[in-house]
């Protein structure tokens, strides 16, 4: 076990963890961002910088800093350890750069991206982007490119985070595509437009955070905020199939695999769920997905009554004369006697 | 005259091959570590000798060596580091061509310090005709029972492959390098683990450059003291510097570390002078990644002592007034010379080579060069010189591998140092229509005389 103390906030972890898996332990604010780390992906992270973080004390053993900021995804804690995320203004800085870097080519085409209200990159942008660019040279820009039928691959939105190269690596059989080019003429490609064909391909829509690998069955059907999500499962011989459906009025508008807070993937699922079983008949419905209130999908969500209820609940409890306040206008109301 | 080491034999005809190297004391050193030494008293001597590593970042060899992991049934591996792209720099190539066997001898006795059964040289793709040199060697030295099984019948087996790279200075890196061994994408690997616990296969390695497996052949032959007793400080030993830009005697040079720079520049010995009788305005001391200094700051230090061709010396005053030593790519500029253009070569340069794997060198470099462009295309504003210090402070310390450090240290230290300059130039709109061959233009154009 290692004591780790991350923005003067202190938890004990396994040997092993790295920092951003121990900050994830603590949750909240002090959680670095990660674009390309996937804890699902053995190798993933370390590559898009955003979860840089400064380490203020190596270990009990040697305390001296680390020089430079390290990624926080890559890098396990050390007894003792002492990091510094959104308290060092160094960290907040070199992260503003990181993302300024990674919108640097990004085509800002969020009005017309099939993944805008889902996008990391746009949560990221919004956190700690600018409000406008000082890039003044054309955009990078290529041709949109088919992966099979049922996955289309835009890689003007993409970021490189490579989390698509390790799924087809690690979780789908044979390799068919990886990484052409170098710099910033990098590219994912498949090798001559090959169709990724297997089970578990559609997986890769899934770890993208931007729109750059999208559901052809679900191109332009629906922005994401206008469909509820709703967790089920069904037997399926190829995977576990617990998936979350998203539903347009009464239509399953699309079917991705349940995420967690981090967005990433709780479990695989085939792509015969994912593009196939587009039927409420097909499936065991669990309830209503829970959404973070703050999220835009979360805007016209049923959920939200009982959860809004219960926060003003419990903010006028901790008032003075919580009883007494008017709901409607905010002011105390000395006459309020009706609770 | 300064003591040589390396290259004291660099003159004799012939030396390329066997005959002659053994005739002038070549393999010697082999056969005193192999019949008299273990192969610690070899790393001690190492140790002792205080040599460095010869590639850029200047880390004491011996000290690297000892970190090298040891499992059980694990096989280790020794790499040499021959992927030489800096920019000015080309003392590997000179070395390998000339003595090739120097460093075939550099290699086993490397090897059998450390424990290696199999070696490699990784070459750089653009060296072809340098590996077919080595490769010749190598047939030589198989054929003459110093590579192979039983070396001089002392039981140590060793084998040695040569490697072509295609052609990519990120594979100088040495994680880059391992990928690139391994015959994968020549991507720099999230350190930690290091090569010393974690490298070529996942089995403890060591990468060294070409010139420090050379100078273990010295080390062993004379002791580690005698190499110690060369130098100045904890700069220990000769070092090879690449001297090219403006100045009479371009080539390269064996120097005893701690040779005044001015007199490095200045004397017949080395460089013999600015030509043309130019006036001298900057130099960049170790190869296109280390800051630039302007003719004062280069000469003596900011203290006001003469500046010395040795890591602390050349180090001295951090990056504010001083630079680094790197790889010994000693580029000279005279009077004449445009730092916005010569940047804009170097952002190019680094542009071209980013691998794509970390968000800031990728998309950084890029801009830097394309901002480079328009100001020297005569469209620049003020601003752009304090975005481009900007950008470089947002690349540098926050990537994966050290490429981005290079392609953000040369823009800091030419803005730092020469901020006037890109202003008059942005003023002045210099006007250039094909920066791609301005140099051939300005040639073309020049008067005859």
């Amino acid at each position: 076990m290692a004591k780790v103390t991350i923005d003067g906030i202190e938890i004990e972890v396994p040997d092993g963890t790295t920092i951003l898996q121990a900050a994830r332990m603590i949750g909240g604010d002090i959680v670095p961002p990660a674009m390309c780390y996937y804890s699902k992906l053995k190798t993933s992270g370390g590559y898009c910088r955003t979860c840089l973080v400064k380490v203020s004390k190596g270990s009990e053993k040697d305390p001296r800093p680390m020089p430079k900021p390290v990624a926080s995804c890559r890098t396990t804690v050390m007894d003792g350890m002492e990091v510094l995320n959104i308290t060092s203004p160094e960290v907040l800085e070199a992260r503003a750069g990181v993302v300024e870097m990674l919108l640097l080519n990004h085509p800002l085409d969020c009005p017309v991206c099939d993944q805008a209200g889902e996008c990391h990159l746009q949560d990221l942008a919004y956190e700690h982007g600018k409000a406008e660019t000082r890039y003044e040279f054309p955009r990078r820009e290529f041709e949109k490119i088919d992966i099979g039928d049922k996955v289309q691959l835009h890689m003007t939105r993409c970021i490189m985070c490579f989390r698509c190269v390790k799924v087809a690596d690690q979780i789908t059989d044979g390799r068919v595509h990886g990484v052409i080019n170098r710099g910033d003429a990098a590219e994912i490609s498949t090798y001559i437009e090959k169709a990724i064909d297997n089970d578990f391909s559609g997986n890769v829509i899934d770890v993208c955070p931007v729109g750059a690998l999208t559901d052809k069955t679900f191109r332009f059907k629906s922005r994401v905020w206008y469909t509820k999500p709703v967790d089920a499962h069904r037997d399926c011989p190829t995977c576990t199939g617990k998936v979350r459906l998203w539903y347009k009025g009464d239509d399953v508008a699309r079917v991705t695999a349940r995420k967690d807070t981090y967005g990433e993937a709780e479990e695989w699922i085939c792509n015969s769920c994912r593009f196939e079983h587009k039927k409420t008949s097909d499936w065991v419905i669990e309830g209503p997905t829970k959404v973070d209130r703050h999220s835009v999908i979360s805007a016209n969500h049923y959920e939200n009554l009982r959860l809004l209820k219960a926060s003003i609940d419990r903010q006028r409890a901790s008032l003075p004369h919580g009883d007494k306040v008017d709901l409607g206008t905010g002011a105390l109301n000395p006459n309020n006697e009706e609770k | 005259m300064g003591k040589k080491i390396l290259l004291a034999n660099d003159h004799i005809e012939g030396i390329r091959f066997l005959d002659t190297y053994r005739k002038h004391g070549g393999y010697a050193s082999l056969e005193k570590a192999l019949k008299s030494m273990t192969p610690e008293q070899i790393v001690e001597e190492v140790k002792t000798s205080g040599l460095r590593g010869r590639g850029g970042a200047g880390f004491p060899t011996g000290m690297k060596w000892s970190f090298l992991a040891k499992p059980e049934g694990v096989p280790r591996y020794v790499v040499c580091n021959a992927d030489e792209s800096e920019p000015g720099t080309f003392k590997d190539r000179y070395l390998m061509e000339r003595i090739p066997h120097l460093l075939i001898e550099g290699m086993i006795l490397s090897s059998y310090a450390l424990g290696a059964k199999t070696s490699y040289i990784y070459i750089r793709g653009e060296y072809f005709y340098v590996a077919r040199i080595l490769e010749q060697a190598i047939d030589e030295a198989y054929a003459a029972g110093l590579l192979g099984k039983n070396i001089l019948n002392s039981g140590f087996d060793l084998d040695l492959y040569v490697q072509i790279g295609a052609g990519a200075y990120i594979c100088g890196e040495e994680t880059a390098l391992l990928e690139s061994l391994e015959g994968k994408r020549g991507n720099p690997r999230i350190k930690p683990p290091f090569p010393a616990i974690a490298g070529l296969y996942g089995c403890p390695t060591v990468v060294n450059n070409v010139e420090t497996i050379a100078a273990v052949v010295p080390i062993v032959n004379e002791g580690g003291a005698a190499y110690a007793a060369i130098g100045v400080g904890n700069s220990k030993g000769t070092k090879l510097i690449s001297a090219s830009g403006h100045i009479n005697k371009p080539g390269v040079y064996e120097i005893e570390l701690g040779v005044p720079v001015e007199e490095f520049i200045y004397s017949d010995e080395y460089c013999g002078g600015i030509r043309n009788g130019k006036k001298l305005k900057a130099v960049v001391a170790g190869g296109s990644s280390v800051p630039i200094l302007p003719t004062e700051l280069i000469l003596n230090t900011a203290a006001g002592e003469p500046r010395l061709m040795s890591y602390e010396s050349l180090g001295d005053g951090g990056f504010a007034t001083g630079t680094m030593l790197g790889s010994g790519g000693f580029i000279v500029m005279d009077e004449d010379t445009s730092i916005v253009k010569n940047l804009y070569t170097f952002a190019r340069f680094y542009h071209h080579e980013s691998c794509g794997q970390c968000s800031p060198c990728r998309e950084g470099t890029g801009w830097m060069e394309k901002i480079l462009h328009k100001i020297l295309h005569g469209h620049g504003t003020l601003a752009d010189v304090d975005l481009l210090w900007d950008i470089q402070s947002k690349i540098e310390g926050k990537t994966i591998c050290p490429l981005g450090e290079a392609a953000a240290w040369p823009v800091a230290a030419a803005i730092r140092h020469f901020r006037k300059e890109f202003e008059d130039f942005i003023r002045n709109g210099e006007h250039v229509n094909d920066v791609k061959h301005y140099y051939r233009l300005n040639n073309l154009t020049a008067p005859i005389n």
